[in-house]
């Protein structure tokens, strides 16, 4: 018998009770459309933070302060005061570090903010002007500071478009003053609406020279980053390990595993954001899975009972010259051809549940949601209808085709 | 005409737990290529449990049983399903008919298993319909069909591989006098284009059409005698 036969015969025996498998099928149906979904969704979001990640540019470099944590309860990773003037300074000289652009030290604080009666709170962030370059805020309304006004601790801000409408509302923002901590900070630029950046949103955040956040705002000698900014994206590497000579010439240290700071790339950082979100989507989907091991039982006791209600028809087509074999295929291609129906109806759930959902979110999250379905995520859940119809099938099958056929033909 | 059936001595014992039956205790005879032969005998003679055994359906217990000249033993489990494909229909007492399956594709399901090109289907199928005069019926599903009809069915199937051996097991047992008596004409006219007919009757007016009959009684063979020869001694009988 042709597999083109047995595959005729397994539609026509399904299609003899539709409902039946149609209830059947839904436990695959749902598992994959999950699996679906969840992977979707994960791909998604991946694709949100990489995109927020290389939002500062591929020549960008991310120094922190502090040695890599050695565990859970490693605190003393995270306190440190490893990044302060002298690293900028030497940093910024060229004999030590010649393929740097510029640099920014950055001081990041969230505190109240005021004008007149309105208070709210707000990331104030800490830069030099060089930051409007690598974040990409250029003031509609006003100018960035300068590096004279950096240099001179000026109480200047430029105000991201959301803390304008938050402190103002419709009046205008540019030359008033503002509070930061008492302290008033005369209102010069105001950025249009521009989302994430890295791990900044833009919009809700006020930017002022990191040297006057230093003094006024932090209380503190010390910079929480330095973002450098390298001459092209091919001497990041170099750049990388020049800046690592030079902070280790300046501390004195000569082991690489004893660094009291860290070195970052953009790529360094998507590849870690990459492997956590895609770690999270297998971990998600793994769960969603278990719904096809008990959608794939419910196939089994199915299969089970059109085996005992056609043991007749069993007998009569051995009868009539059936093998085992001939019986077998039959049955494992009822159930093959019944998840792989699952699957495909699963899919097609799956991406429609998807889209709906990328609609929904990209209202949600300011700087867009993609609508990502992997062409993988398919053929993954195409292969894994199939396999729980043969895994699962597999049982019954065999139940069928060692029927004798004439204890077949005489069930009643 | 050569033996199609030698059997020798065949015994079949049915094993629940310690209980033993025994269906046959050592039955012989053989059947010509071409024969028509009536297996008789009342409720738990046995005779169903021969017909199976002939047809390959079941295994015996004890004895020899040679089909075409090979015996049963050098057949695999390939082997049989093979012969019973091509060499051998059956038609049952209650028609083992597909449901919600029409009456081509009921006819069809012989060639499923054939080996034979798909294209010779249809034309198979036609003509062993057309022979059992259902043509009108052909896209019917076999639960629209009378009684009758569907053992005309049985029958359309159990030749359309052209088989050297039909088994009939009570072909006329569910069915109307009538619709009986069609059914073994056309069963008849099987043996009449060369068809070896063995068919299992309880009813005397179904037997004769047979050549032959044989009759069981307790799982051993009773008697085995020409039908001319059965009517001579039912004559005999009566007159004395």
């Amino acid at each position: 018998m042709s597999f083109k036969n047995s595959f005729k015969t397994a539609i026509r025996g399904l299609r003899t009770n539709k409902s039946r498998s149609a209830l059947t099928i839904l436990g695959i149906v749902i598992g994959i459309s999950s699996i679906i979904l969840i992977m979707s969704l994960g791909k998604g979001a991946q694709e949100l933070i990489l995109s927020q990640v290389r939002g500062l540019g591929s020549a960008t470099i991310i120094i922190e302060p502090g040695r890599r944590s050695q565990g859970p309860s490693d605190f003393g990773s995270l306190f440190t005061d490893s990044l302060k003037d002298r690293e900028v300074e030497a940093l910024s000289k060229s004999s030590n570090a010649p393929s740097i652009e510029g640099l920014s030290p950055m001081v990041v604080l969230s505190t109240s903010v005021s004008f007149e009666n309105e208070v709210d709170s707000f990331m104030i962030l800490g830069a030099a002007p060089l930051v409007a370059d690598i974040v990409g805020v250029y003031p509609e309304t006003g100018q960035f500071f300068t590096d004279e006004q950096t240099q001179q601790l000026s109480a200047v801000a430029v105000i991201g478009s959301e803390v304008k409408n938050k402190l103002f509302g419709p009046s205008e923002a540019l030359n008033q003053n503002i509070k930061i901590k008492g302290k008033a900070f005369k209102v010069i630029g105001i950025s249009p609406k521009k989302g994430q950046v890295g791990m900044l949103d833009v919009d809700n955040s006020i930017i002022v020279p990191y040297t006057t956040a230093l003094k006024y705002l932090s209380g503190m000698n010390y910079y929480h980053q330095i973002l450098v900014k390298a001459k092209s994206e091919q001497v990041v590497p170099q750049t990388v390990e020049d800046i690592k000579a030079t902070l280790r010439e300046l501390h004195n240290i000569t082991d690489p595993a004893k660094d009291d700071f860290q070195v970052a790339t953009q790529e360094d950082i998507a590849q870690r954001v990459g492997t956590v979100t895609s770690v999270l989507t297998i971990f998600l989907a793994a769960i969603a899975a278990i719904s096809l091991v008990v959608g794939g039982i419910g196939i089994m006791n199915i299969m089970l009972v059109s085996v005992t209600e056609r043991t007749r028809e069993i007998g009569l087509r051995k009868a009539l010259g059936a093998t085992t074999k001939n019986i077998l295929t039959q049955f494992l291609l009822e159930s093959v051809v019944l998840t792989c129906l699952g699957g495909i109806i699963g899919i097609a759930l799956g991406i429609f549940f998807s889209f709906v959902a990328s609609l929904i979110l990209s209202r949600m999250v300011s700087s867009g949601w993609a609508f990502a379905i992997s062409p993988s995520a398919i053929a993954l859940g195409l292969g894994v209808s199939g396999f729980v119809g043969l895994v699962f099938g597999l049982y019954p099958a065999s139940q069928a085709s060692k029927k004798s056929p004439i204890e077949a033909l005489r069930y009643e | 005409m050569s033996n199609i059936i030698e059997i020798n001595n065949l015994e079949k014992t049915y094993k629940d737990g310690d209980t033993e039956t025994r269906a046959l205790c050592g039955v012989s005879f053989n059947i010509k290529e071409g024969e028509f032969v009536a297996i008789m005998g009342p409720s738990g003679s046995g005779k169903s449990t021969l017909l199976h055994i002939l047809g390959f359906l079941d295994k015996q217990s004890a004895g020899d049983y040679s089909f075409d000249g090979k015996s049963i033993d050098d057949y695999g489990e390939e082997n049989l399903a093979k012969v019973r494909n091509k060499k051998m229909g059956f038609i049952f007492q209650s028609f083992n008919l597909l449901p919600r399956t029409t009456v081509l594709n009921n006819v069809k399901l012989p060639l499923l298993y054939s080996g034979l090109k798909e294209n010779l289907w249809q034309a198979m199928a036609q003509k062993a319909i057309e022979q059992v005069g259902l043509t009108h019926r052909i896209n019917y599903e076999t639960s629209q069909l009378s009684g009758g009809e569907r053992q005309r069915v049985a029958i359309a199937r159990a030749l359309v591989n052209n088989p050297q051996i039909i088994f009939a097991d009570e072909p006329t047992g569910n069915l109307d006098s009538k619709s009986g008596s069609a059914v073994m004409q056309l069963i008849e006219a099987l043996n009449d284009h060369g068809h070896t007919i063995i068919l299992i009757t309880h009813e005397t007016y179904t037997a004769e059409y047979a050549e032959r009959i044989i009759t069981l009684k307790d799982g051993l063979l009773e008697s085995d005698k020409k039908v001319e020869q059965r009517r001579k001694d039912a004559k005999d009988s009566f007159t004395k």
